[in-house]
């Protein structure tokens, strides 16, 4: 059972190996919750184990090179750091290399107005734009290029549509090469050992409603495996019961005018700083343990980071969070 | 909390609301749009009157819950008025909430403008209709500016506060209608959908066929082919109501609130938003800062006495102690006060920093204080709603 504030570290180092053993990760959760920072994060600690790192996207507008402070990433990986490759998807591109390595297609005046009409093809069928970006991590890990490939993937709403494609497109053709691609595509999405979806939450109650939303959906729309659960800036609990009571009695009592005295009229400031700090951890406490109780007892790996007080993002907020997320593992 | 900088804002806000009539919400996921945008609709409700609708886009049900009311789709419903009594406010105008439903959307859609029931059955029960509409061309934010469309020309309401979906791009959904426009008249559709009108195949037309039998399969794009030639019959609707629906955009009587936190992630799309509305020449009317710190993390001063607290921890324990308060203890919550004052002192520092960047011009920026306890209902969005106006 979980204690009423201190959430239970019920992670351990094999679940940490566990996590990082995946060949592929989705990391996901709703809009502003740190998918960017903690996908870098990861990515970080599994090549401090000497693994072989690809950090990607879905729609080419993540914020990885942030993460990094790398100049912009193209679809072209490119080094960001020992053992980390970063890339930002590109569909056009990614469908370029989908017609060079699939469609023996012989090119007059190059690829360039075959993608044009891919690209078409890709909005007005259901589902292929999906099977190509997807379809691109795939490859790398079927390729075995690198040892893990992470993807800062969209908004939970939206990473269903995309890990449900190579099923949903199933139902609508019957031959052709992207049947092809689904079936492999398949057998990489569909083992758990292989690939996982890593669920970002922060304790709030829209952004732990809809993880629990996503876990149920995933359940009965994919055969996709849950990797881990992340509760990003997690307060820290300022005052044990005995030091709740030390508090209260100080800044409701005589002592305060003690407190005033010492460090003068602005302290009055810092006391409602504290009570307001103290608050705000204890109305979000109730999110983490239902997030708990919803997945620890699920036997899910839930991790607990902490809120970082310090820059939002960036390199060191990178490697921060991942000292933190070994710490906490 | 750092200060607005337009000293009339609340005026700002509560004049915005009284001349609008359609208000459009935007800004990067997570900041809070949907609180925001029910908290003016709400507030407009008790303060200024008028019948008020808040059109959530967001397929999550977030309005709903944050409503207090039980799941609702498609239908525009009247948030009952005991409800503000309780909340301990008084209704003098209608507040009415409807949520986005995409496939509802797309069959009334459908329903309505299709050009005769042979057709209008056709498409419903074609086997690709709901795969396609579920995703192509970003179905869903031009579904959502459809609706817009319809309710704003019904003149069913005084004000329409519209929510916008959480893409990573919070433009797309201004785009979406001269997209799908575009896609409709484009060349290669008229391709696509050839082979199911006739065998001869336009020999310019020969490369993208041949690309596209390869990749789908003759019968899929058939089926794909059959599809869009039912659907093309809607062509000219699609492009009447996309033209109308920028009308509506551009004209006067929209106003586009932008709602961003003080974090830097958030804070650098509005920034992009900003610009990006500066430039198709749409009216912003204000900047809505939300989940800024109290302003004791900002007070002068103060950080001198955090200092003096930890300083003289000890010694302070000691005064403080006797009557059931243990002195250890008690040293250790004044360290504790301080460091903790600390570090949120560093995020409100960074936040008024990050809120000082965004070139706001003439519109008001209104910071909304971060909430110990979330909205969970009514009372909870009228609460916002009387910061933003009188804030």
């Amino acid at each position: 059972m979980v204690p009423p504030t201190t959430p239970a570290r019920s992670v351990s180092e094999a679940d940490l190996q566990a996590l990082l053993d995946h060949r592929l990760l989705f990391v996901t959760g709703k809009g502003g919750v740190g998918k960017t920072s903690l996908s870098a994060a990861l990515a970080r600690l599994a090549a401090q184990q000497g693994k072989r790192v690809l950090l990607g996207d879905l729609d080419g507008r993540g914020d990885l090179a942030n993460a990094f402070e790398s100049g912009p990433l193209s679809f072209e990986p490119t080094k960001v750091a020992n053992n980390i490759w970063a890339m930002s998807m590109d569909t056009e591109a990614s469908m370029r290399e989908y017609i060079k390595l699939n469609l023996k297609i012989p090119m007059v005046g190059g690829v360039g107005p075959v993608a044009s009409a891919f690209d078409f093809l890709a909005s007005a069928a259901p589902g292929v734009r999906e099977i190509l970006t997807i379809g691109k991590y795939c490859y790398e890990v079927r390729e075995q290029h690198y040892d893990l490939v992470i993807v800062d993937s969209t908004a939970s709403g939206h990473i269903i549509s995309h890990l449900g494609a190579p099923d949903a497109l199933r139902e609508l053709i019957r031959v052709g090469p992207l049947l092809d691609q689904t079936s492999w595509m398949n057998k990489i999405l569909h083992d758990g050992d292989i690939t996982g979806v890593v669920m970002v939450a922060i304790p709030e109650e829209m952004p732990a409603t809809e993880t629990i939303e996503l876990r149920d959906r995933l359940e009965n729309e994919t055969s996709i495996s849950r990797a881990a659960v992340i509760i990003n800036r997690v307060l820290p609990e300022l005052f044990s019961t005995a030091e709740e009571e030390v508090f209260d009695r100080i800044i409701t009592g005589k002592q305060r005018a003690a407190l005033v005295d010492h460090a003068g009229e602005t302290v009055e400031a810092v006391l409602a700083g504290a009570t307001f700090a103290s608050n705000l951890r204890r109305s979000r406490t109730q999110h983490i343990e239902r997030l708990f109780a919803e997945f620890a007892g699920a036997d899910d790996t839930v991790v607990v980071v902490p809120q970082l007080f310090v820059r939002t993002e960036g390199l060191r907020v990178t490697k921060l969070l991942a000292t933190a997320l070994s710490e906490e593992l | 909390m750092a200060k607005p900088r337009n000293a009339e804002s609340s005026q700002s806000i509560e004049r915005l609301l009284a001349s609008k009539e359609v208000i459009v919400v935007t800004g990067s996921g997570g900041v809070g749009k949907t609180s925001v945008a029910a908290a003016l609709g709400a507030s407009t409700a008790t303060r200024l009157g008028g019948k008020v609708l808040v059109l959530t886009v967001d397929p999550a049900r977030r309005l709903a819950t944050a409503l207090g009311l039980e799941a609702f789709g498609n239908v525009e419903r009247q948030v009952d008025e005991s409800l503000f009594v309780e909340a301990g406010f008084e209704a003098v105008g209608e507040l009415w909430i409807a949520m986005l439903d995409t496939k509802a959307s797309w069959d009334d859609l459908i329903v309505n403008h299709a050009p005769d029931s042979k057709t209008r059955d056709a498409i419903l029960a074609n086997k690709l209709y709901r795969n396609i509409t579920g995703r192509f061309v970003q179905s869903h934010d031009y579904i959502a500016m459809e609706r817009l469309h319809e309710i704003h020309t019904s003149g069913r309401y005084d004000l329409v506060i519209v929510d916008t979906p959480p893409t990573r791009n919070a433009l797309d959904f201004l785009d979406a209608p001269e997209r799908m426009a575009d896609f409709f008249s484009s060349r290669l559709l008229r391709w696509l959908i050839a082979p199911a009108r006739s065998k001869i195949v336009n020999r310019a037309a020969k490369p993208f066929t041949m690309v596209a039998d390869r990749l789908l399969g003759a019968k899929f794009l058939t089926d794909i082919g059959e599809f869009f030639l039912l659907f093309q019959t809607l062509y000219d609707g699609f492009v009447e109501r996309a033209q109308s629906v920028q009308r509506t955009l551009a004209d006067q009587r929209t106003s586009f609130v932008v709602v961003t936190t003080p974090e830097p992630g958030p804070a650098g799309e509005a920034k992009f938003l900003l610009a990006e509305l500066a430039k198709r020449d749409l009216s912003i009317g204000a900047v809505v800062a939300n989940r800024m710190l109290p302003d004791a993390f900002v007070t002068r001063g103060a950080a001198t006495s955090a200092k003096k607290l930890r300083g003289g921890a000890a010694e302070l324990a000691e005064t403080v102690s006797g009557r059931g308060i243990d002195a250890d203890i008690a040293e250790g919550v004044l360290r504790e006060i301080a460091d903790r004052y600390d570090d949120f002192r560093l995020l409100a520092a960074q936040g008024a920093a990050v809120l000082e960047g965004l070139p706001a011009d003439d519109a008001p920026v209104v910071g909304i204080p971060y909430l110990e306890d979330e909205i969970v209902n009514l009372s909870g969005v009228l609460e916002l709603g009387e910061q933003l106006f009188t804030l």
